[in-house]
């Protein structure tokens, strides 16, 4: 580790690392280092459940989320390793009249802003996914589904250690088992981090720790409006190929995909309560399951072989706050909620621009801290809060 | 299973209860600035730690509680003063 560095990005993750290897790549800016406290890929990137859709509600988060798409549709040229991004189709399931009007309007705003997106009824959602209970005799029937062709799952690591391999070929250097303990601040400008390898002096650092971000932005005395808590998730043992698209529920709290090895995974909605524990809980499982047998009810043999948590940091807008803060030098990419993983790329590419350039792109201006403190929210809600 | 300490019913299922989240200091609407109520609104320690906050017992007594919890390992201790008139 050297003594001083252009840029220091807190976070070994997928934004972390798309950051750096964009400002690499695209601007040529290679003093990086990127610290991460445990392994790269150690926190949410590699706890997800690998789902990408952009599918959400308002314009703005169309189009970020769209571009991500985009970018992550080229990634396994851009970076020369397999990310293995399958663009099976998202079908995200209306149990009641509320939600196929929040799916209409989604519809027509995905439609718009040029996403391919869709209401689709019972018939067609049978004809996609014929393992799916779709009987007027359900608990909760299905009224109908938002079809979203270009969404899909990805591995998730792969993605990790391309971005990973990609910087540091360009020069980026990463350091795992590197804690940030502190950030020196100077007269409203950053002036070094402080880490449990050593100090590094620098006048750019970025924040991608998701889950932990709060706290590394009291390292810099800048206040945040995030609360983490913890999402869990689970998969099954492999099973024969039976289920080609991505399913969520939000109603129900669930989503479903088969990976390629043959495995379901499950993902929820966040835990009922704040916390940094990444226990699963015997109350997640047992709702899960039943939720998963009430869409499928073919699958009551499966057995689970795993649950996990990771740590999201929710926004009170379900919205990120990216780009720069009060403190000189100290940026944010966080607040990514249960949606982090699919913007990735967007983020990187964004937040190396805003650093590289000194201006905020237009494509994250109203993810800025300072929405909050001017009310202009980006309600994501409808179409974040379980969706994916 | 989590269990929390009702100060009316007893030690009772974490499942019981709703989270309102940690105990933050509501401003005079008559005298905050916008500024100032929107930090009171959206601002939050997000403590890792022992935090103070408010838990409202939506399938037991149906009052607000207040606890201690360790955010990381999910220890719940009591508060003095965790009693009657306790809403957050």
């Amino acid at each position: 580790m050297k003594a001083s560095y252009d840029v220091v990005i807190v976070g070994g993750g997928v934004h972390g690392l798309a950051a750096a290897y964009y400002l690499a790549a695209n601007h040529g800016i290679t003093d990086v280092a990127v610290l991460d406290k445990g392994y790269l890929g150690s926190g949410g990137s590699g706890r997800n459940t690998a789902i990408l859709r952009s599918n959400y509600l308002t314009p703005e988060g169309v189009r970020f989320y769209d571009r991500s798409i985009k970018l992550y549709q080229r990634l396994a040229a851009e970076l020369d390793f397999n990310v293995m991004f399958s663009q099976r189709g998202h079908l995200t399931l209306a149990h009641s009249d509320a939600s196929l009007r929040t799916m209409r309007w989604r519809a027509e705003v995905n439609k718009i802003e040029g996403v391919d997106s869709e209401v689709i009824g019972p018939a067609e959602i049978k004809r996609l996914v014929p393992f799916l209970d779709v009987s007027p005799a359900a608990r909760y029937p299905v009224l109908g589904a938002l079809w979203h062709p270009p969404g899909g799952i990805i591995r998730h690591d792969a993605v990790v250690w391309g971005y990973a391999r990609a910087a540091a070929g360009l020069g980026v250097h990463l350091h795992q088992n590197t804690e940030v303990t502190g950030i020196d601040v100077v007269g409203g400008q950053v002036r070094g981090v402080r880490t449990s390898q050593g100090d590094i002096a620098t006048r750019v650092v970025l924040n991608a720790t998701a889950g932990w971000c709060s706290l590394i932005s009291d390292m810099a005395g800048v206040a945040m409006p995030v609360q983490t808590f913890p999402l869990q998730a689970a998969v099954t043992e492999p099973v024969k190929p039976f289920l080609s698209t991505v399913i969520v529920s939000g109603t129900l709290h669930v989503y479903v995909s088969q990976t390629d090895r043959g495995e379901l995974v499950f993902g929820a909605s966040v835990d009922p309560f704040t916390s940094y524990s990444m226990r699963g809980s015997l109350e997640f499982i047992e709702g899960l399951a039943g939720h998963v047998l009430e869409l499928m009810p073919a699958l009551t043999k499966v057995r689970v072989l795993r649950q996990w948590a990771g740590l999201c940091d929710m926004t009170p807008d379900f919205s990120p706050i990216m780009g720069r803060t009060p403190v000189d030098g100290f940026l944010t990419d966080v607040g990514w909620g249960t949606y982090g993983f699919k913007a990735g790329p967007v983020s990187g590419e964004a937040m190396a621009e805003c650093i590289a350039s000194g201006r905020t792109p237009e494509i994250i201006a109203a993810f800025g801290l300072d929405r909050f403190a001017e009310g202009a929210l980006v309600g994501e809600k409808g179409a974040a809060a379980v969706g994916h | 299973m989590i269990l929390l300490p009702c100060a009316w019913c007893g030690l009772r299922d974490a499942a019981e209860f709703q989270h309102v989240g940690e105990i933050v200091a509501r401003p005079d609407p008559r005298t905050a600035t916008p500024a100032r109520w929107r930090a009171y609104l959206y601002l939050r320690a997000n403590r890792c730690g022992w935090t103070a906050e408010t838990w409202y017992h939506r399938m037991g007594c149906r009052r607000f509680v207040k606890v201690e919890r360790h955010t990381e390992t999910n220890e719940v201790r009591p508060v003095s003063g965790g009693a009657p008139g306790a809403v957050g």
